[in-house]
């Protein structure tokens, strides 16, 4: 009996991925634990291992199409076994949307997939003619698109394989775009089921103001409604959202205003650390400095167990272990790799992941394990110049610390005299769902006493 | 502003430049006594005398390379090509010295020479009189390149060319000697690496350099019949390119059409076809078209060899084929 | 043989020549070497056996106002201008410290400062750019002279037989001198030319053409004295057919198959260093173990250079787009 193989979440937050590639063929035996295909997630490109062996039988979903966690990609079975039922029905299935978001259809067949005459008829009375276009459909049957009308769509929340092709061959470009934004702006209520844009960059800085509105009146009313693209002047753009970018908003989002927030701000003085580290760096052990800050936070979180903790909605969870996570900047967005374990690590190793996972990180290639399940996490702006800043927690984790810049600063010493140290700031966010004001404060005063007299790491 | 022709702007630009600084000195066939095959050297013997304004024997290779060595050790050579037909003779000369003699010394000597001369297909030339060579010497480093398609442009860029310590290719066209446009009273210089938008449109970028500029106007003029309003971009310069002032009007425009009389076959148009596929990718909603010249010799009969060459017919109909309104 | 008293000519210029022509022959011998070791690739054109052509002719010149071009065997030409043998053995190392940075290699050696103005590559391409680095001196009414030195294979290309018409038709103050080492790469050069006399090509422009014994440095020296004080005062050019001998191949690659064991060993019995050498002792000027120590000095200057190419750095990536434009 042949067996469906569903899409799979391939990372913790993926509600749907795209096939970038197929490995086996229609036909081809596979094994348990064969590289099936890879998906595109909403974080980066993963393998899809065959869970069970057996052959290929037919494909649901082909490369570059897309599908929502659970639904049918593809059927196996025993070899020559007919499933052409079970994958038609499968394939309406996808054309429905039952089987969650579909991606790309290409299965539609509709006209405006059909070829065209030679588009340029023109050419034959210009000796110019260059070389006409074939008006073959590509190779994977993927509909024509210029470049602008996939850019546009995308912004638009639109999917480019959907609009009708007015161009040469079917290829879709900025009028059909222009003309479906214009259909689904006048069909759809703005906010449902397309995307609607906000305006220039100001969306996350408005949310406040959009949830409240909605909330209050029962109905969503955003202050775009009306507008249509493309902003007036032309001095506005609208960025598309990554799949990144989408994940990102929510989470933050979610525990900006679900989670309360407080914070607890103290200076470090660093001239110690400074000097150990340096010591340590002449003698050959150069280390970074957020390896001695994951290292001394793990520290911190041994004391104050209470801090390494998640709120689980009827329950607190206390982590038997400190993961440390980093937030890391991309050109698209963040991440936070993370440090797994660091109470049974010294520096000089935590510096070595986390080199690793930095490096990962900048090409994009962390896997979830790598990025996901922070207890506590840090967020180091102190390269950028900052001072101080406040952070948002990072779930599941209900702490975060933010570091501003090591600087030298006049202070007035006990026996008031002026004096210049190193100082740093740190301020520490706690979910005070979890976390007391009194025991983050002792946390931070513990942490602070080990940075500022590295000794005490050993207390 | 004076109207004048562009034969009278090369003209100008070369007297201006003799006067203000010795050691220019123009050299070629026919340039003296004849007061040049295209009269653009008219009356600088008069004035300047037979040691700056030398008449050579047709010997292309040798009075070019004799134009490279003076100005190897500081001299500034005008070294007029009667054709650029006739350059190639001197190929040999212009790639391997004047292209590379400062680097290959490793910085130690200069090039301040130009090269000038008309390029491109005239009228009734046949085929080794008729051929547009920019794209040879352009895809040298080592030389500058540039056709400037009015006087204004050609006097400007020209007292730039003289003044300049490399080698400029300096492009003229025999059908463009004759026309005529405004230039400032005043003293002027146009920099290199500077395109003109020698009309703004927000409909579609229409990108070209030396003569066929005039043609493009002329489709542009053809096309806002049609309702289309095009951006002509004119490079003038082409080594250096400026391509920033491509992007930003297929920025606005996202369709492109590049005309260039060269053959397209690696060609100064095919070369900014590509650099506008790579970068305005996302901005295009049409391939980028090129309007060039049949790959044939040129063919002596006027119907044959119009048929040639760009035209403002063929140039209206990559428009509009960009525009998907074919 | 040059027929004046040796002792006449004054000691220190004989020990001079002698010290320069031992200087570019070990310092060559060393270049053959590294070649071998691979610390120099690509085209390497030894001068040894044509020293005396070079350094008495070079010797000849005041190179302050006096200028020398050359082809691609320019090694010689260059340490006869004054080019430190390290800086010469660097550029053929590639190295930073060379004298064109690096980029220039065995075939362009460059020291403007000591108007050598440069090896070049193409086969008679400098002889226009040399009768041009003459023209700026008659341009400017200077007194220099320029040695244009070349091949027996560079005298059948156009680019020589247009100089000498230019030259003789202006007037230019340019020696040509065609080092006649037999061979044109493998080619005997009585197979390829219609005269065997090359002097004889000058009298079709109407140039003074000489031949001279080229093993003989006194004889080399003497020749382009007097042309030079010649073309000095009448801007006359004129052509040397000076007849020399490479002892080693065309360039690394060649196994010299073309020329027999017989026939390199009659010419190393005329040794232009054994013969200089020979009369000096002759005539009571020089000792043997006088030789000796000269020898050993100048043994040491190659090793010096070779260690200075050695110890010199690579030049830095980004010195690639340097030195294209002025």
């Amino acid at each position: 009996m042949a067996e469906k193989v569903l899409m799979l979440a391939l990372s913790p937050t993926m509600e749907a991925g795209v096939i970038t590639k197929w490995h086996k063929k229609v036909g081809e035996k596979v094994s348990e634990g064969d590289l099936l295909c890879d998906v595109e997630t909403d974080k980066a490109v993963m393998s899809y291992e065959a869970s069970q062996g057996g052959y290929l039988l037919g494909m649901v979903c082909e490369e570059g199409e897309g599908a929502a966690v659970g639904a049918t990609i593809a059927l196996m079975g025993v070899e020559g076994e007919d499933v052409s039922a079970l994958l038609s029905e499968a394939k309406a299935e996808k054309a429905s949307g039952a089987g969650g978001k579909t991606g790309p259809s290409g299965s539609d067949g509709s006209p405006s997939t059909v070829v065209d005459a030679p588009a340029e008829t023109s050419a034959s009375k210009e000796p110019m003619a260059s070389s006409s276009e074939a008006d073959t459909l590509p190779p994977g049957g993927r509909k024509r698109s210029s470049p602008l009308a996939r850019t546009l769509a995308s912004r638009n929340g639109l999917e480019v394989d959907r609009i009708p092709g007015s161009g040469p061959g079917g290829r879709v470009v900025k009028r059909d775009v222009e003309q479906a934004m214009a259909q689904s702006s006048a069909g759809t209520p703005a906010g449902t089921g397309m995307i609607s844009p906000a305006p220039g960059a100001a969306g996350l800085v408005t949310g406040t103001t959009a949830r409240g509105t909605a909330t209050a009146s029962g109905t969503v009313v955003t202050p775009l409604s009306g507008t249509s693209m493309p902003a007036p002047s032309g001095t506005d753009e609208v960025i598309p959202l990554s799949g990144k970018r989408r994940i990102i908003a929510k989470r933050l989002a979610e525990s900006m205003y679900t989670a309360p927030h407080y914070y607890l701000k103290k200076t470090v003085r660093m001239d110690a650390l400074i000097v150990a580290r340096k010591a340590l760096a002449a003698k050959g052990e150069k280390r970074s400095f957020n390896a001695f800050l994951i290292k001394f936070v793990a520290e911190a979180l041994r004391r104050h167990p209470q801090v390494n903790a998640s709120w689980q909605g009827d329950s607190i969870l206390r982590f038997g272990h400190a993961d440390v996570g980093l937030a890391v900047a991309q050109p698209d967005g963040l991440i936070t790799p993370v440090v797994r374990d660091c109470w049974h690590k010294g520096i000089r190793q935590i510096d070595g992941e986390l080199a690793v996972l930095i490096g990962k990180a900048q090409q994009g290639t962390l896997r979830p394990e790598e990025y996901s399940d922070a207890t506590f996490t840090i967020s180091n702006l102190g390269s950028f110049g900052i001072e101080e800043f406040t952070a948002i927690i990072n779930p599941p984790g209900s702490a975060i610390l933010a570091v501003g810049e090591i600087a030298r600063v006049q202070r007035i010493d006990e026996n008031d005299k002026p004096e210049v140290i190193s100082a740093m700031t740190l301020t520490l966010s706690c979910d005070h769902r979890v976390i007391d004001g009194a025991v983050g404060a002792a946390f931070l005063k513990d942490l602070v006493d080990m940075m500022e007299d590295p000794i005490r790491v050993l207390l | 502003m004076a109207i004048i022709t562009y034969r009278e702007a090369i003209r100008q630009a070369m007297d201006e430049e003799m006067a203000r600084d010795a050691s220019v000195f123009l050299m070629g066939e026919e340039v003296a006594q004849y007061n040049g095959a295209y009269k653009v050297s008219q009356g600088l013997l008069e004035k300047y005398g037979p040691k700056r304004v030398l008449d050579t024997p047709i010997t292309e290779e040798g009075f070019t390379g004799i134009g490279i060595g003076a100005a190897m050790v500081g001299l500034r050579p005008i070294v007029e090509w009667m054709t650029l037909n006739f350059s190639l003779m001197a190929f040999d000369q212009v790639i391997s010295n004047a292209a590379k003699m400062r680097y290959m010394s490793g910085g130690q000597v200069k090039m301040p020479i130009v090269f000038r001369g008309p390029n491109g297909p005239a009228e009734f030339l046949a085929a080794q009189h008729s051929q547009a060579l920019q794209s040879i010497y352009a895809h040298f480093p080592g030389l500058k390149v540039v056709a400037p398609a009015t006087p204004h442009d050609a006097k400007g860029m020209l007292k730039t060319a003289i003044r300049d310590d490399n080698p400029v290719i300096f492009l003229e066209a025999e059908m463009l000697y004759g026309t005529t446009g405004e230039v400032p009273e005043e003293e002027y210089l146009i920099p290199f690496g500077q395109a003109d938008i020698k009309r703004p449109g927000k409909d579609v970028t229409l990108v070209v350099h030396g003569k066929p500029l005039r043609m493009v106007l002329e489709a542009a003029k053809t096309l806002e019949g049609m309702g289309i309003d095009a951006e002509v971009v004119d490079l003038r310069s082409i080594r250096p390119l400026d391509e920033a002032s491509i992007y930003r009007s297929v920025g606005t425009t996202n369709r492109c059409v590049v005309v260039d009389e060269s053959w397209p076959f690696a060609s100064v148009g095919s070369h900014v076809a590509w650099l506008v596929s790579k970068n305005c990718f996302d901005l295009l909603d049409a391939p980028v078209e090129l309007v060039s010249s049949e790959e044939v010799p040129m063919p002596y009969n006027h119907r044959l060899e119009l048929a040639v060459q760009p035209s403002v017919d063929k140039i209206v109909a990559a428009a509009k084929r960009v525009l998907y309104k074919v | 043989m040059s027929e004046r008293n040796l002792k006449d000519r004054g000691l220190d210029f004989l020990m001079g020549l002698l010290t320069s022509m031992l200087s570019i022959r070990f310092v060559e011998e060393k270049a053959a070497q590294m070649y071998g070791l691979r610390k120099i690739g690509g085209f390497c054109h030894l001068y040894i056996g044509q020293e005396a052509v070079g350094v008495g002719a070079i010797a000849a010149l005041d190179l302050t106002k006096d200028y020398v071009l050359t082809a691609y065997r320019d090694h010689g030409h260059a340490m006869a201008c004054g080019m430190e043998p390290g800086v010469m053995m660097a550029e053929l190392f590639g190295k930073e410290t060379g004298c064109s940075k690096g980029k220039g290699g065995s075939m362009h050696m460059f020291d403007a400062d000591r108007h050598m103005l440069g090896g070049n590559g193409i086969v008679g391409g400098h002889i226009p750019v040399a009768t041009g680095v003459a023209f700026k001196i008659k341009y400017n009414a200077e007194d220099g002279v320029v040695l244009c030195f070349f091949g027996d294979g560079a005298i059948h290309q156009g680019a020589f037989h247009e100089s000498l018409n230019l030259a003789k038709i202006w007037n230019l103050p340019v020696i040509y001198i065609c080092e006649n080492n037999q061979y044109g790469m493998g080619t005997d050069f009585r197979r390829v030319s219609s005269v065997h006399d090359l002097s004889s090509m000058g009298a079709a422009y109407g140039i003074d053409g000489r031949q001279v014994d080229g093993m003989d440095v006194l004889a080399v020296f003497d020749a382009v004295k007097a042309a030079a004080e010649k073309a000095r005062v009448s801007g006359e050019p004129a052509l040397l057919e000076i007849q020399t001998y490479r002892y080693k191949g065309h360039s690394m690659s060649d196994p010299g198959k073309y020329r027999t064991r017989e026939e390199l060993d009659a010419y190393r019995q005329q040794d232009p260093i054994l013969l200089l050498k020979n009369r000096m002792m002759a005539e009571g000027l020089l000792t043997e173990s006088e030789y000796e120590a000269l020898q050993a000095a100048q043994r040491k200057v190659a090793e010096d250079a070779v260690a200075f190419a050695e110890a010199s750095p690579e030049p830095a990536l980004e010195t690639l787009y340097e030195d294209i434009f002025a």
